[in-house]
């Protein structure tokens, strides 16, 4: 187990490590040159050379890379060009964002999508079942950044009950802050609501055909006892664990979104230091979601290697 | 934690004279809002956040939108009508050859820091910005300057090694901004500078807060504003948004022209249509075949029919303009007949260069709204004279200026030249246009020797017609600068003479 | 009680009641309503999309701005936009945009991630480890953000959006078909083939690939409706295919600000996509019923992006 254990991490670092490189060399690569973005079109050629010196552009790519990746373990994430500021500030600002956002949105999939499934699983081929599957089927062909854009329309241009975009910080209080996360939540839990539905429908059927659930059914418990007391909570199992992997999806879901509702989050860090040509914060931001993708992956592998140990002999 | 205090000592002033003016009104019996009344703080919202905000280190408008006038000063300044008058300067006089500049400087000025304003400050903030390291995105502007003398703290003198006839002009810009020894190098996150507002707060991504400085040096200006916030909003739709549910008090640039209607009735916002410096100008590429050939270009001139593209591409706000020139400069003439919309003539002219039936090119458009749209418009009156014209997009600035500006690798492209009075950029060499004309270059060159504003004019104009004619860009429109802000709120430039934010008399009718 | 027509059934054990592939073929259709639906929808909007290359009831690209934003039936069946164009040839247009794109996107991702699933099933060891190390690699850029580099790099167009698509299918046809293939190997026959002195290339191509055809199969029509999905994220960023080329995404990018004005440029646009990517979910789940019944599973999920990346078969020995 432990050895099985410590070849996972040592290839959990290996990816990291070779995405760190893959983000470096293609911003590295990427035409545009940062200080020229920077002084515009009036600039001289030694006054570029001169803010490429200041920038450490001038400098080897290895070495670029390597004082990157070695800042890293450190904990600097070094220096925005654009703002001045250390990238690890503006990082865990937009964190701040980006982060409950995609919590939020997993909170109200959830609440729609177990119930629901639940339901359907319960009565299944009943109306809640064709109901579940319609809602299911509809809700994950709907792009997220349409449903934000019909959520603007209705609540916050006709009705006016709700900001149209825009962040006021969390200084400004957690109600406001929240506030400004409800619609956006709703426009990216939509679509995970729908695949979790058809999860957690699929995962109650699966559970009430067991063994476990039939015995105790035939103990003369009522259809409800085993549905809660049984099937659900084994059924739950499959779908934390797809949870866990839309998380990922769920954050480089919220590029999209935070662009239509103009929330300071990291994919509009990562838009605005694109266009920008901030390296530094680029690739910070990149390696900060290829790392959550790869760290969420390797728990949900941990879970299955604790849920079931015979895999652990036949891991790869 | 800053914020915070800063945000509630602002609340707290405006609540207790609120208070007090509350009183006279209630007594006076017209205000059911006292609080109103007395407003001191204000709300800009602005499209694009500056990238830092030390004007004379990075060349995005924005950065100057926020600081110039408001935190930086200059020793002279640009004032509403375009005009440059005295600021940390008091006066200057220029010698008959035009090759020497003594400047007599304000006294008692200080920096929002304490560091007082002298001959050696703006000594260090010009050096600064035309020494070797200098990274100032206008460092052109100083090349003249050969030495910089200081015989007195308050008196400063430039030498030139040959003449600047728009030196005083240039001085005036946000990149000339006088800048502290002290304060210079952080400048770029926490600005310091000597104007009637200090820097308070940066929340990246959101906003720029600013609060009056109660030392301004110039006490017969009662700077009616207390707080002010600078709001960054991208999108047209939460602006309106924004506007509507007095979020943001003023958007002096709103970006959606075809939202402007919707404010038509609005009781309590005010839409005012000025004027800017930004010319919609399609550059073409003069080194290459077929622009290289004059008749070419002026068919694709013709082939435009401005009012219709205005009314496409920007639902009919903006001005249309025959050369790299706005109304809005001095010595403006109106060119747009030189080549007027004539598709017949156009084909005619393409026939006689050699292309009777047309041609193809790309045109490498940056991805904003006013110029993607201007190019879909332009690509379907093209196809009217047989030119087939593909539009790629590109990124801008940073892939638009590696492929246009450094490797003059296009063939037409189209953007807003921001910089007021740059008709000059058709003599530079190198420049993306490549247009080289020795009887353009001699005009420009006679600019900067004439110190005699009435003789500029003049020759600005003939520099105008060589343009027009010659059309080594398609001169387009002057995009409009459309204001939405609060009916009460009074002081706010209606015209942009250069992209600017200016607040110190900016103020709120009871 | 055609229980199919619920939600995708998830069909580990339950398989026996619906070998629907035995069945002729009139009563596929009959037990299968989602198949059915889904293969009407596809159809549909491939005929759409094939006859806006030579018919559309007004040229996308030709603009009368003097009737600019008139609303559905006012002028044209769907009204017209910011230049005075028809919606419903613009939308005809982006069809074919949409669909090719897509198609092309899927094509590309489902060659090679199939050929590195299968090679890699085939070779085991260190080779299959550094292909499936490097699909976590491109799985752990997210899609868009990717897209958004390659789009810097390749400049926007066609080619940049199939290729930011084909990147991040490539890792999931990689996953799925190497995770087939690895329990094909693992099969008696296969024993015997190897006995018989094949090379691991001629029983990936007689055993191996006819074997897995059936989850490829499922996977590309669901892979299909995600790329649709993903396209009209790209070219709503602008990312997508340029100007004059309508695309669904920009439709409803610069349908944005005529919100007020003009409601049906941003309604219309995104029925177009929900629709289309409803019928190739349909397809998938319908054909996932018929023919790869067990693929269904705990997991039972349509996206297959979600899939666990480099976990063993929860079904396998």
């Amino acid at each position: 187990m432990i050895a099985v254990l410590s070849r996972r991490v040592c290839g959990l670092l290996l990816t990291l490590l070779a995405v760190s490189l893959l983000i470096f060399v293609v911003m590295d690569v990427l035409p545009g040159d940062p200080a020229a973005v920077m002084l515009g079109t009036s600039a001289q050629p030694d006054t570029l050379a001169a803010l490429r010196h200041a920038m450490g552009l001038d400098q080897p790519v290895m070495l670029r890379y390597g004082r990157w990746l070695g800042g890293m373990v450190t904990g600097d994430f070094g220096l925005s060009t654009t703002y001045g500021v250390p990238a690890a500030d503006l990082l865990w600002q937009r964190v701040a964002v980006t982060v409950p956002l995609a919590v939020m949105a997993i909170l109200l999939s959830v609440a729609i999508a177990v119930p629901l499934g639940v339901m359907a699983a319960a009565r299944r081929g009943r109306a809640v079942d064709y109901l579940a599957a319609v809602f299911a089927q509809f809700s994950i062909a709907v792009p997220a950044f349409w449903v934000g854009l019909l959520l603007i329309i209705l609540f916050a241009t006709r009705l006016g009950w709700m900001p149209s975009g825009g962040f006021p910080g969390w200084s400004a209080g957690i109600m406001p802050a929240l506030g400004a996360l409800v619609l956006p939540s709703i426009a990216l839990a939509l679509p995970q609501a729908g695949v979790l539905t058809r999860v957690t429908r699929a995962a109650v059927l699966d559970v009430l055909d067991e063994d476990f659930v039939r015995t105790a059914r035939a103990k003369g418990l009522s259809h409800g006892a085993v549905l809660w007391r049984h099937a659900v909570p084994n059924a739950l199992i499959p779908v934390v664990t797809v949870l866990g992997l839309q998380f990922t999806f769920l954050i480089a879901g919220a590029v999209l979104i935070e662009n239509i509702f103009r929330l300071p989050g990291l994919g509009q860090l990562a838009y605005q230091a694109l266009a920008r040509r901030d390296l530094i914060v680029m690739q910070d931001v990149v390696l900060f979601f290829a790392a959550s993708v790869i760290v969420t992956n390797f728990l949900v592998d941990l879970s299955y290697l604790v849920l079931d140990p015979r895999l652990a002999g036949r891991a790869t | 934690m800053k914020t915070l205090l800063v945000i509630a000592g602002g609340r707290f002033r405006s609540a207790t004279l609120g208070i007090i003016l509350g009183i006279t009104v209630v007594a006076a019996g017209s205000l059911p809002h006292p609080a109103e009344a007395a407003k001191t703080a204000l709300v800009l919202g602005m499209n694009i956040e500056p990238a830092g905000l030390d004007p004379t280190v990075a060349a995005p408008v924005a950065v100057g939108q926020v600081t110039w006038q408001n935190i930086f000063e200059g020793l002279v300044t640009i004032d509403r009508g375009g005009r440059v008058v005295p600021q940390l300067a008091e006066s200057w006089t220029i010698a008959r050859d035009g090759l020497t500049y003594r400047f007599n400087l304000r006294q008692g000025v200080r920096f929002h820091d304490g560091e007082p304003f002298d001959a050696g400050t703006a000594r260090f903030a010009l050096d600064r910005a035309r020494g070797a390291a200098s990274v100032n995105p206008q460092k052109r502007f100083f090349a003249a300057i050969q030495s910089i003398e200081t015989p007195d703290p308050a008196t400063l003198v430039l030498h030139l090694s040959q003449p600047a006839g728009n030196l005083l002009y240039w001085l005036a810009w946000p990149a000339a901004s006088m800048v502290g020894t002290r304060s210079a190098d952080s400048d770029k996150t926490a600005p310091v500078g000597t104007g009637p507002f200090k820097f308070s707060s940066w929340t990246k991504g959101d906003r720029v807060e600013l609060v009056r400085n109660p030392d301004y040096w110039n006490a017969s200006l009662k700077v009616p504003l207390d707080h002010v916030t600078f709001r960054f909003i991208g999108d047209p739709q939460a602006e309106v948004a924004a506007l509507r549910s007095g979020d943001v008090d003023a958007f002096p640039e709103f970006a959606a022209p075809e939202l402007m209607g919707s404010f038509a009735g609005d009781p309590d916002l005010v839409t005012v249509i000025g004027n800017t410096e930004l010319k919609v100008v399609a550059g073409v590429n003069n080194r290459r075949k077929p622009f290289n050939d004059k008749r070419v270009r002026q068919a694709l001139m013709m082939a435009i029919d401005r009012p219709a593209l205005i009314t496409g591409a920007w639902s009919g706000y903006g001005t249309a303009i025959g050369s790299h020139y706005t109304p809005n400069d001095r010595g403006y003439l109106d060119l747009t007949g030189v080549l007027p919309y004539d598709p017949d003539k156009a084909k005619a002219l393409l026939s006689e260069a050699g292309y009777p039936d047309g041609f193809s090119f790309t045109i490498k458009v940056p991805q904003m709204t006013y110029a993607t749209r201007t190019a879909e418009v332009m690509q379907a009156m093209f196809a009217q004279i047989g030119v087939t014209m593909t539009i790629e997009p590109t990124e801008f600035p940073a892939k638009w200026v590696h492929d246009v500006f450094t490797e003059h690798d296009f063939d037409m492209t189209i953007v807003a030249h921001a910089e007021p009075m740059d008709i000059d950029i058709y003599a530079r060499d190198p420049y993306y246009f490549g247009y080289r004309n020795p009887a353009f270059d001699a005009l420009i060159r006679q600019i900067d020797e004439t110190t005699d504003a009435t003789a500029q004019d003049r020759i600005y104009g003939e520099a105008q017609k060589i343009l027009a004619s010659d059309v080594p860009a398609l001169p387009l429109f002057v995009m409009p600068k459309l204001g939405v802000w609060q009916r009460k709120l009074q002081g706010l430039w209606p015209d942009e003479p250069i992209p600017s934010n200016v607040l110190a008399d900016v103020n709120w009718q009871p | 009680m055609p229980r199919s027509a619920a939600l995708s059934e998830p069909a580990a054990g339950r398989a026996a009641d619906r070998a629907g592939h035995r069945a002729p073929a009139s009563r596929v259709w009959l037990r299968h309503p989602p198949l059915a639906l889904g293969a009407l929808i596809t159809v549909a909007l491939a005929a759409i999309a094939l006859l806006s290359l030579v018919w559309t009831p007004v040229s996308p690209a030709r603009m009368q701005i003097a009737f600019r934003l008139q609303a559905p039936l006012a002028r044209g069946l769907l009204g017209t936009d910011q230049f005075g164009r028809d919606v419903l040839s613009m939308l005809m247009a982006g069809a074919w945009n949409s669909l090719s794109i897509a198609a092309s996107a899927v094509a590309i991702g489902t060659a090679i991630g199939t050929l590195a699933g299968v090679a890699g099933a085939a070779r085991r060891g260190l080779i299959e480890a550094a292909l499936m190390r490097g699909c976590d690699v491109l799985f752990a850029v997210p899609p868009i953000l990717s897209a958004m580099m390659l789009d810097a790099f390749l400049g926007p167009g066609r080619r940049g959006a199939i290729v930011a698509i084909a990147v991040f299918m490539v890792p999931v046809f990689a996953r799925v078909t190497g995770s087939a293939a690895r329990q094909i190997w693992a099969r008696d026959y296969i024993l015997a083939a190897r006995g018989a002195g094949k090379g691991a290339t001629l029983i990936t191509i007689e055993h191996v690939l006819p074997n897995i055809a059936n989850p490829i199969i499922v996977q590309v029509a669901i892979q299909l409706g995600l790329a649709i999905l993903t396209e009209a994220g790209l070219s709503f960023l602008g990312l997508g295919m340029p100007p004059p080329t309508p695309t669904w995404g920009r439709m409803l990018a610069d349908a944005q600000t005529y919100l007020g004005v003009a409601p049906w440029l941003a309604i219309v646009p995104g029925c177009a996509i929900v629709v289309t990517v409803l019928g190739f979910n349909l397809l998938g789940d319908g054909l996932r019923d018929l023919l790869d019944p067990r693929a269904g599973g705990r997991r039972g999920l349509s996206l297959p992006a979600l899939e666990p990346p480099q976990t063993p078969d929860r079904g396998a020995p």
